[in-house]
């Protein structure tokens, strides 16, 4: 099976506070609801110790911004694209001591870039606290071409790059922070099934 | 491991008194070859043939792991005990023949880490020699924190800060010196891996505090080996065996079957590894769990006991031996 039973996909948790010395917190689009809802839970001066990124999405409700806003965090930020805000985490956790949680809630591919982001600065995947919010879109790495495509929906995709249409499998890497997708009708180009909205 | 197997016979090469209350002891190979490698954090069961009873009491391994040469082990005498400690201090001599287990590793250090982050109270240093030895070695980052009661009480403190200098802090409880854990826990880099031994309280702090300060539980490793505690001596039914067992009120249950001439596994024989885990038949009676290997749900079951230092009060026990 291609698709079925991939262990390395990876697993999503709902945010909670945790203990520690300083807090990263990351928000892309919808993911913002998950943080106000953590926010119930936070004992006081969380946010006091926090910093906040957000990556709004195209057409988000500028309330969003607002209601994360009003957190009180020791620093709001607020940025483009889910790259800027992996470069953030990247920067801030550069000096950080032990002790710094990493919260993450969006989408997939925001996702993995952020954990990528904190796995380089040391801290394990497994302590980086992550929820699935929006949209299931994948970043799909074709294995042919290796180059990335974002915001996959469908299933098969046409690789941005190269052209190919790729099967986009449940093989996670999370080094790179994108499944792997492969060519899919590589003995008879164009007998592909037709591409249908998998990731939503 | 079960008897008879992954059996090592040494002859003791060296005793050396450390500290009135611990001594060091290095063996050799009985046939003159080589030891199995270790790594630091290891273990070994030594055997002691005490009159009527053998006791076996688990050690960790304090010489350096890359001389196959030798192991060296230290022993705190502990009048308290059950008689483990002040066996090896009063009856083991030069040139004694003693059997001990192959090296098991229960507290090895973490190979992803960026930096060891050692803390260790009283005879708790014993793993962290090896441990420092290797970690040198290797080129690892690491820093030791040490508390003593009085430097010359401090087995090994001189010695370690003579070659490892500002990489390891000795800390004389005695003159109120302790290591500032707060400022220990704060100030270190991502990707740091906490090791604790030491004394009971000692590593409950350590591991409390870290957890409020955020450290996640993969980065926090320690080790303490409990002895197992007298009690009232009970009976068990052997199921597999069809035999019953009489424990004595200083012997563990483990140690009981053993005397039964029935073999059962073990490991660590401090309630840690989980090795001797076995199922409980039926039970009319309690059960007193004192390991830390089963989880709080497991032990409130009733359907397991760890035989190495756990022990029963009531009417009937059955276990599955
Ligand atoms: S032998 Fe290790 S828990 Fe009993």
């Amino acid at each position: 099976m291609l698709v079925e039973g991939i262990k390395s996909r990876p697993v999503y948790g709902v945010l909670a506070p945790q203990p520690g010395l300083s807090h990263i917190i990351v928000a892309e689009g919808e993911g913002a609801e998950a943080v106000l809802r953590m926010a119930e839970a936070a004992p006081a001066g969380f946010f006091a110790k926090s910093h906040l990124i957000f990556v709004p999405r195209g057409g988000d409700r500028p309330d969003r911004a607002d209601g994360l806003r009003a957190l009180g965090a020791a620093d709001f930020q607020s940025v483009g694209s889910p790259a800027d805000a992996a470069a953030a985490v990247a920067t801030l956790l550069r000096d950080a001591k032990m002790g710094t949680q990493v919260y993450v809630t969006g989408t997939e591919g925001l996702i993995g870039l952020v954990v990528q982001a904190a796995e380089t600065a040391g801290i394990d995947h497994a302590s980086i606290h992550t929820e699935h919010r929006g949209s299931m879109a994948r970043r799909v790495q074709c294995v042919h071409c290796k180059g990335i495509t974002e915001n996959v929906t469908t299933q098969p995709v046409k690789c941005s790059h190269c052209g190919l249409t790729l099967l986009v499998r449940d093989h996670y890497s999370r080094r790179i922070g994108a499944f792997q997708g492969v060519c899919i009708d590589a003995e008879e180009p164009g007998t592909a099934p037709r591409p249908e909205e998998l990731f939503k | 491991m079960n008897r008879g197997e992954g059996k090592l016979s040494v002859v003791v090469d060296r005793v050396d008194t450390i500290t009135p209350m611990i001594k060091r002891f290095s063996f050799r190979a009985r046939d003159g070859g080589e030891l199995p490698r270790f790594s630091g954090g290891a273990h070994v069961i030594v055997e002691m043939p005490d009159g009527e009873i053998l006791r076996r009491n688990p050690y960790s391994l304090m010489s350096d792991p890359a001389d196959p040469s030798r192991y060296a082990i230290s022993v705190r005498r502990d009048e308290a005990g059950r008689g483990g400690s002040r066996f090896m201090h009063e009856k083991v001599r030069e040139g004694m023949e003693l059997t001990i287990s192959m090296p098991v590793n229960m507290f090895p250090s973490d190979r992803r880490a960026r930096k060891h982050l050692l803390l260790a109270g009283g005879i708790g240093i014993t793993p962290f020699v090896p441990h420092i030895l290797e970690l040198a070695a290797a080129g690892a980052a690491f820093e030791l924190h040490y508390n003593v009661r009085t430097r010359e009480q401090g087995a090994y403190a001189e010695d370690l800060a003579r070659r490892f200098g500002d990489r390891v802090h000795v800390y004389e409880t005695d003159l109120g010196e302790g290591f500032d854990l707060d400022a220990i826990l704060s100030d270190q880099p991502l990707g740091t891996h906490l090791y604790v031994c030491g004394p009971k309280g000692m590593i409950t702090d350590v591991i409390g505090r870290a957890s409020e300060f955020g450290w996640p539980g993969q980065n926090v490793h320690y080790e303490e080996f409990l002895a197992p505690q007298p009690g009232k001596p009970y009976q068990v039914e052997l199921a597999r065996s069809g035999i019953t067992v009489e424990v004595a009120s200083h012997q563990s249950l483990l140690e009981a079957i053993e005397a039964a001439g029935v073999d059962a596994p073990y490991l660590c024989r401090g309630g840690a590894c989980g090795q001797c885990e076995t199922a409980v038949v039926s039970c009319d009676g309690q059960i007193l769990h004192n390991d830390h290997y089963l989880t709080d749900e497991e032990k409130a079951s009733g359907e397991k006991i760890m035989v190495c230092v756990s022990r029963f009060e009531g009417r009937r026990l059955v276990i599955d031996r």
